[in-house]
């Protein structure tokens, strides 16, 4: 057992750092950056925690962690009653360790943030949720069951942590996936690097300890309709993501070699293209890559296509450094991997050659004008200043739009205009009494913490009506 | 689930199976396809459906062996389970009783996904004339499910080995100089460059033609965006949108291109395949 420091000790401490792969090598290979914590490094970490009261840093989780619970079992090497605590509101411990912003959630609300190294709580989280599953603790199922059944469209993110919190209260939960895996995001979207398709494979299997059964190659929408749905079952969640990429618009980007960011990984994630032709899905990534865009996503194809064999892997995006949606560390990692940025720079359009390949992209150099809506300065092109880059492929990662296909089977459940679910924000409740919606689907694009603090407040809306019935 | 039932060989190439799929038969409708995966290192391969039974569970499904894939599937077995299998997708062919005759045309294995179109718009009480055609006599498939499903039915092959000889583009075009007056819908399934001439040969009669799609797709849900295609100026997304569409308006030669995009590696993945497996 560790001991406990003073807190004049804790603030003289830094953050314990995690040591990585090195870029040179990890380049080469798809194994995962970080290495995580050993047994001493993440003691050393927790007890830098002041274990406020009452935490701030859990009222920056969406998945409502006991935070400095579990911290403080760390301290006294209770791993076990770590995992135990993390587990009693978060079902994806191994997922959110590593894909949560939590510089934006708990780790943005930590008081030791105002001396600039707030707790490593996303490191500690992934070292406890990697500690049980090395040693196989697995999940007991609830010993009383209700006689409700619901329905879950999509095993996203979303879909998982709603799954789990109403398995845990004795519900009979069954999900539908429209692909041959469970996952969703966590298995077409984030690459292996930054998440083991085994990690999120066990944590669902976890899930699919507490009885919750899922059917996959199932596409509501088709094989089944939401309205049969509603009649089969006490309640249903919509979580199926936004699931459509944006394009362009424009000329060109029906080019061979032009991919939306989905398709160029999901051909990598999910169809593990990447090891073809072990794997029979084929991808092609020339020299010379371009991805456009400057969220989570672009970096992620970005890096990606370098792994492929890229030998220049480029970023264009139409703002400055300042205004990319990516996390800090996603930018680390691809500036560290050898990622070039053009920046302040938009695509105009797309050149082929006589077979229809890509052989440029012609972009325009941009300035930055006025704040628009969303409070970034807006990017303006500059007359006469286009230029043509030689580019063998282009990803665009532009964003998603909502897929229609489950909405339009959903007879009562309101869209907006864009074509998402209109569902409140604190319960998940839709225009029809029988039907809650989260995720992306709800809010477009954003991020896996936020689809599971979704999941988890729908739990609670369908308990909630479920009991009073 | 996905369970083999009956396989069949209907010439060297051209196989078809019967899949074990009951949701799966039970929601599908004329015109959708499915999505398999042989085993689990393999591919998503789309297919239009060719006939289902509700009553024994059933989806069939009617292949050309061209790579490895369908190589991969035609060397399983009755009783063995593909990896994945999903469906129905895609939008269903919008059939109605139309007030003069409906010409289907199948070209190769596109006589397959007719086949469930045809027979609805049977039902539905239209005058249907098939113009199936194929190579030759032997890679001519289903001619008695289309005799069924039609009220008439006109074979051609490229060779004359049986019923007329040529294309079938050229005998849509034979028939409508005759008959146009009398035909309000076709629909013409194959090849690329069969459709895009069928397209033609329609619109010299000024007829509208429905094509069904098939480009190179991966999650056939909309997500990915591979299958776009363009149709009147504007890029589709031939798994949602589609497959079917009005022909006069897609961009058969970016179709074409686009189609063509992995055929080195496609054939590369074939040989070492052919290799492992002692294939000559």
């Amino acid at each position: 057992m560790a001991e406990r420091l003073r807190p004049a000790e804790k603030f003289k401490r830094d953050r314990v750092p995690m040591r990585e792969q090195d870029p040179k090598e990890r380049i080469k290979n798809f194994d995962e950056v970080p290495y995580g914590y050993s047994l001493e490094e993440a003691i050393a970490e927790a007890q830098r925690c002041l274990q406020c009261k009452p935490p701030s840093c859990v009222e920056g989780c969406p998945a409502e962690v006991h935070i400095p619970e579990f911290i403080d079992k760390i301290i006294d090497e209770d791993i076990e009653g770590a995992f135990k605590e993390i587990k009693l509101t978060n079902a994806l411990p191994a997922v959110c360790g590593r894909v949560c912003p939590q510089e934006e959630q708990c780790e943005g609300a930590c008081i030791m943030l105002k001396k600039g190294k707030p707790i490593a709580i996303g490191r500690l989280e992934r070292f406890v949720a990697d500690w049980a599953r090395e040693r196989g603790l697995t999940d007991e199922p609830p010993k009383e069951k209700k006689q409700k059944r619901v329905a879950i469209v999509g095993s996203g993110p979303a879909g998982l942590a709603c799954a789990a919190d109403l398995a845990n209260l004795g519900y009979d939960v069954t999900i539908f996936e429209a692909l041959h895996k469970p996952g969703g995001v966590l298995v077409y979207g984030i690459p292996e690097f930054r998440l083991p398709k085994a990690i999120v494979q066990y944590e669902v299997d976890q899930i699919k300890r507490l009885g919750v059964k899922i059917f996959t190659d199932y596409v509501i929408g088709y094989i089944k309709t939401v309205d049969e749905l509603v009649e089969e079952y006490d309640a249903v969640f919509l979580a199926n993501g936004a699931g459509a990429p944006s394009f362009l618009h424009i000329p060109g980007e029906n080019l061979n070699g032009v991919y939306s960011a989905s398709e160029f990984l999901t051909r990598s994630n999910l169809m593990r293209a990447f090891d073809f032709p072990e794997y029979d899905t084929p991808i092609k990534v020339g020299k010379r890559v371009v991805v456009i865009g400057g969220g989570n996503v672009a970096m992620d194809a970005v890096r990606t296509a370098k792994r492929l064999g890229a030998e220049e892997a480029i970023i264009v995006y139409r703002r400055s450094r300042a205004e990319m949606p990516a996390r800090a560390e996603e930018i680390e990692h691809a500036e560290a991997e050898g990622i070039q940025f053009e920046l302040l720079t938009n695509p105009v359009r797309v050149l082929g050659d006589e077979n229809g390949n890509v052989k440029g992209l012609e972009c325009v150099r941009m300035k930055l004008g006025e704040p628009d809506e969303s409070g970034r300065r807006r990017p303006i092109p500059i007359e006469g200043s286009n230029f043509v880059m030689d580019v063998d492929n282009v990803i665009i990662a532009i964003g998603q739009n909502a897929n229609p296909i489950v909405a339009r089977s959903a007879t009562g459940v309101k869209t907006n205009k864009w074509g998402y679910f209109i569902a409140d924000e604190q319960t998940g409740k839709t225009t029809h009494p029988k039907v809650w919606a989260g995720g992306d689907i709800v809010t477009g694009a954003a991020t896996v913490i936020l689809a599971v603090g979704a999941g988890k407040k729908a739990a609670r809306s369908i308990h909630e009506t479920l009991s009073q019935e | 689930m996905a369970r083999i039932l009956k396989k069949e060989q209907w010439s060297e190439n051209i196989f078809s199976m019967l899949i074990e799929a009951r949701d799966v038969a039970k929601a599908a409708k004329q015109g959708q396809f499915i999505i398999l995966i042989t085993k689990e290192h393999g591919e998503r391969v789309p297919l239009t459906i060719a006939d289902s039974s509700v009553d024994e569970g059933w989806v069939q499904i009617v292949f050309q062996v061209v790579g490895k894939s369908t190589l991969e599937l035609s060397r399983m077995n009755e009783g063995e389970e593909l990896f994945s299998f999903v469906g129905p997708l895609g939008m269903a062919s919008e059939v109605e009783k139309f007030p003069g005759k409906v010409i289907m045309i199948g070209g190769g294995i596109g006589i397959a996904p007719i086949h469930p179109i045809a027979r609805k718009l049977k039902e539905m009480g239209n005058y249907v004339v098939s113009i199936i055609g194929a190579k030759t006599k032997e890679l001519l498939i289903m001619e008695d499910k289309i005799q069924e499903a039609s009220s008439e039915v006109i074979v051609a092959t490229d060779d004359g080995s049986k019923g007329k000889k040529g294309f079938v583009n050229v005998v849509l075009e034979e028939y409508l100089a005759k008959e146009a007056e009398n035909v309000s819908k076709i629909w013409a399934i194959g090849p690329p460059i069969m459709m895009k001439a069928c397209t033609i040969s329609a619109g010299k009669f000024n007829k509208p033609i429905i094509v069904s799609l098939n480009p190179i797709m991966v999650d056939g849900t909309g997500m990915c965006g591979a299958c776009r295609v363009t149709v009147g100026g504007e890029t589709k997304f031939a798994c949602v949108d589609g497959p079917e569409f009005d022909g006069a308006l897609v961009d058969f030669d970016e179709l074409m291109a686009r189609q063509r995009q992995y055929v080195e590696l496609e054939r590369k993945a074939l040989e070492l395949y052919k290799a492992k497996e002692g294939i000559a």
